[in-house]
């Protein structure tokens, strides 16, 4: 602080000779003085130049020093102008009258300039305090609304990142806080090219912006693989990178994700760190609990991640339904949780599906008397898959340029089979394709198809057979989990072919693996619906495609996909 | 004059604090003198003499008047008791004062400035 500050003080005083002392000595002392005689005529010269001090005489004719200081503090609003009364008063009551009046100091008479100099000092710093006390007020309401602003936009921008996916879709319910973005909250659902339906409800640590911003690179990374049709595995895989590289070590991200295939009725879950979510089935019994059993993302390093799914069957009618840890999490008055088994309660109390958030919130209200604001509930229903049309595809190029008389070979051997899918990398240089384009959903179905079968019977060798109930369906997918981190040796072999026909072009996709084949003729003699759920998809090949033949005792696939020449 | 009834510090440091405008506070404050006498003389009510004892005080003991603004003091009390007796006496002693002491600030205001002395307002 400037000691040496110079300050415009006003002096009222009706004497001649004290006024003109008092203004000489303030002069001296570096200060602009102007003077009034009255206590009137220091009010208007109050108004009209703003000085930072004022002396005043408290018995002055025409307005004395007590009216004059009241509405002098009343101008100066809530900065401090002080007051300092001249008085050579000794009575306590007119004391208490000047302070009453809004004095800050007393002046006696004679003045001392020593003392006079000392006071207005003090008085000085006082009137600063009160301005940066004021100033920091303003600046904190303005930084206040400026972080209101920012919240505004970033959820603003983080809606249209999330309105991309299927959060709309018509077999998808959720109810999440519009604050769920800054509770850490966090829920996307898109559709693979295939068909599949990805999900995520996850949970940052933290609050506020902190919490929010892993939000984005996660959203992403889900969107974008999503899109390019990586399995919810290697979503998984890339999310974890992302997120243990960008944040910061005491920051995670509690996940639970899903990836359901409505077409092959089953589901696989992954969930690190989230509250059990619920398979409810439509048969009624007990809802299964799908339970953690993985870190949250972003704690391990990509090197020790585990993202193996549990897998699940599903019928029709089944719900599955996810939830925050601001339900269960949810406390009493006596620091009680809601806990599980209240959850359970719900689930077997409630009578009509749609219902069961508003039950679940109700129960929630009930037990704690109000309700938090990062409670996120989600419920995906398992309809026929074509109920849901899964948006088009956007392609940004014209087409022109397709590439249209070519081929071209890959051998995929143990160590790839492993870890590596694939198919998004074939996909998009299948995309490239112009007139193909419009048959991308029953392509990418059919190649997921045959990739897995190729991948599943034939160098894994495992029996379709096993998954005709859930216990089967679990042992199935545990067995192939097993086998293929085992896996020596074998080899699925691909072939793509691409040729001008008149009127248009051809795709052949041929596909060969090192497994020992499978009786075509009776697979493909069993009823639909038996095949559906263990027949390797071979009728949802032949559905989709042009063409659609085996060879080779089973080990050879060869389909066929044809366009006509756009205009 | 070095008498008691001025107080030489508080001279002194006028002196040192008023600088080039010495003779203008000395001028000032005689014609304040003159006019607080008419004050003295013709107030109309207790309130009105009171006060002009109040600011003569004041601006007495500022130029270093000490018993001018002892006097005034006790006129300024005494003419707000009840009963109000030895007014006149007290306004004549103020008078007597003011005729004592008022030839120290002329001289000082001479030795400052000889030709504002010749003509004291």
């Amino acid at each position: 602080m400037n000691e040496q500050s110079s300050l415009t003080v006003l002096i009222a005083e009706d004497g001649a000779t004290d006024r003109l002392l008092l203004a000489r000595i303030v002069r001296e002392q570096g200060h602009s003085v102007i003077t009034a005689e009255n206590g009137a005529q220091a009010v208007a010269l109050f108004a009209e130049l703003r000085p930072q001090l004022v002396l005043l005489d408290a018995l002055m004719p025409v307005m004395d020093g007590f009216e004059a200081a009241r509405q002098i503090k009343l101008m100066a609003g809530q900065a401090l102008v002080p007051i300092i009364f001249l008085t050579s008063l000794s009575e306590e009551q007119a004391l208490v009258r000047c302070l009453e009046a809004g004095g800050d100091d007393f002046l006696p008479k004679p003045y001392r300039p020593v003392i006079l100099a000392a006071k207005i000092k003090a008085m000085d710093r006082l009137r600063r305090l009160q301005a940066t006390v004021l100033e920091q007020r303003d600046e904190l309401a303005r930084h206040h609304g400026h972080l209101l602003n920012e919240q505004r936009v970033a959820k603003a921008v983080f809606d249209q990142v999330t309105h991309s996916g299927c959060l709309n879709a018509p077999n998808i319910r959720y109810l999440q806080s519009p604050y769920a973005l800054f509770n850490g909250d966090l829920l996307l659902a898109a559709f693979t090219p295939t068909g599949e339906m990805h999900v995520l409800l996850g949970d940052f640590t933290g609050h506020g912006l902190p919490a929010a911003v892993g939000a984005m690179p996660l959203a992403e990374v889900f969107y974008g693989m999503t899109a390019k049709g990586y399995g919810l595995a290697e979503t998984l895989r890339e999310m974890n990178a992302k997120l243990k590289r960008i944040l910061p070590v005491d920051m995670f991200c509690c996940a639970m994700m899903l990836s359901l295939s409505f077409e092959r009725r089953l589901a696989e879950v992954w969930n690190g760190g989230m509250p059990d979510g619920y398979l409810l089935p439509a048969a009624g019994g007990e809802p299964q609990a799908l339970v953690s059993r993985h870190l949250p993302l972003g704690v391990l390093a990509p090197e020790r991640f585990d993202e193996h799914p549990e897998v699940v069957s599903l019928a029709l009618g089944d719900r599955l339904f996810l939830l925050s840890d601001g339900v269960v999490d949810t406390c009493d008055q006596d620091e009680q949780l809601f806990g599980v088994e209240r959850l359970r309660q719900v689930f077997a109390r409630n009578r009509a599906p749609q219902h069961l958030f508003e039950d679940v919130l109700q129960a929630l209200e009930d037990f704690r008397g109000q309700s938090r604001d990062d409670v996120s509930m989600l419920e995906i229903s398992v309809v026929e898959p074509q109920t849901l049309a899964p948006p088009p595809l956007v392609y940004s190029d014209s087409g022109q340029s397709s590439p249209l008389d070519w081929s071209l070979s890959f051998e995929f051997r143990a160590q790839t089979l492993k870890r590596f899918n694939p198919l998004p990398y074939l996909l998009q240089v299948l995309q490239e394709i112009h007139g193909l384009r419009p048959q991308s959903g029953a392509l990418h179905s059919v190649l997921n198809e045959l990739y897995t079968n190729a991948l599943e019977h034939g160098v894994l060798a495992l029996d379709s057979a096993l998954k005709r109930d859930a216990q089967g369906f679990a042992a199935y997918y545990q067995e192939r989990s097993r086998r293929l981190q085992a896996l020596q040796e074998g080899y699925i072999r691909l072939h793509l072919q691409v040729e001008p026909v008149a009127g248009g072009g051809r795709l052949v996709i041929e596909i060969e693996d090192s497994g020992s084949g499978f009786d075509v003729g009776t697979v493909l003699a069993r009823p639909v619906l038996e095949q559906r759920l263990c027949g390797r998809g071979l009728s949802l090949i032949r559905r989709l495609s042009r063409h659609a033949e085996w060879a080779d005792g089973g080990r050879r696939a060869r389909v066929e996909f044809a366009w006509v020449a756009l205009a | 004059m070095s008498d008691q009834r001025i107080d030489n510090k508080v001279v002194g440091e006028l002196r040192e604090v008023m600088g080039s405008q010495y003779a203008e506070l000395l001028e000032t404050f005689l014609a304040d003198c003159e006019k607080r006498m008419v004050q003295l003389r013709d107030a109309r009510s207790p309130r009105q003499l009171s006060e002009a004892a109040h600011s003569f005080k004041g601006s007495c003991s500022n130029m270093g008047a000490t018993d001018l603004a002892e006097l005034c003091r006790q006129l300024e009390v005494r003419v707000m008791e009840q009963p109000a007796h030895g007014i006149e006496d007290l306004i004549s002693q103020i008078r007597c004062e003011y005729l004592e002491v008022r030839p120290f600030y002329v001289a000082e205001l001479e030795r400052v400035s000889p030709q504002a002395a010749r003509h004291p307002v």
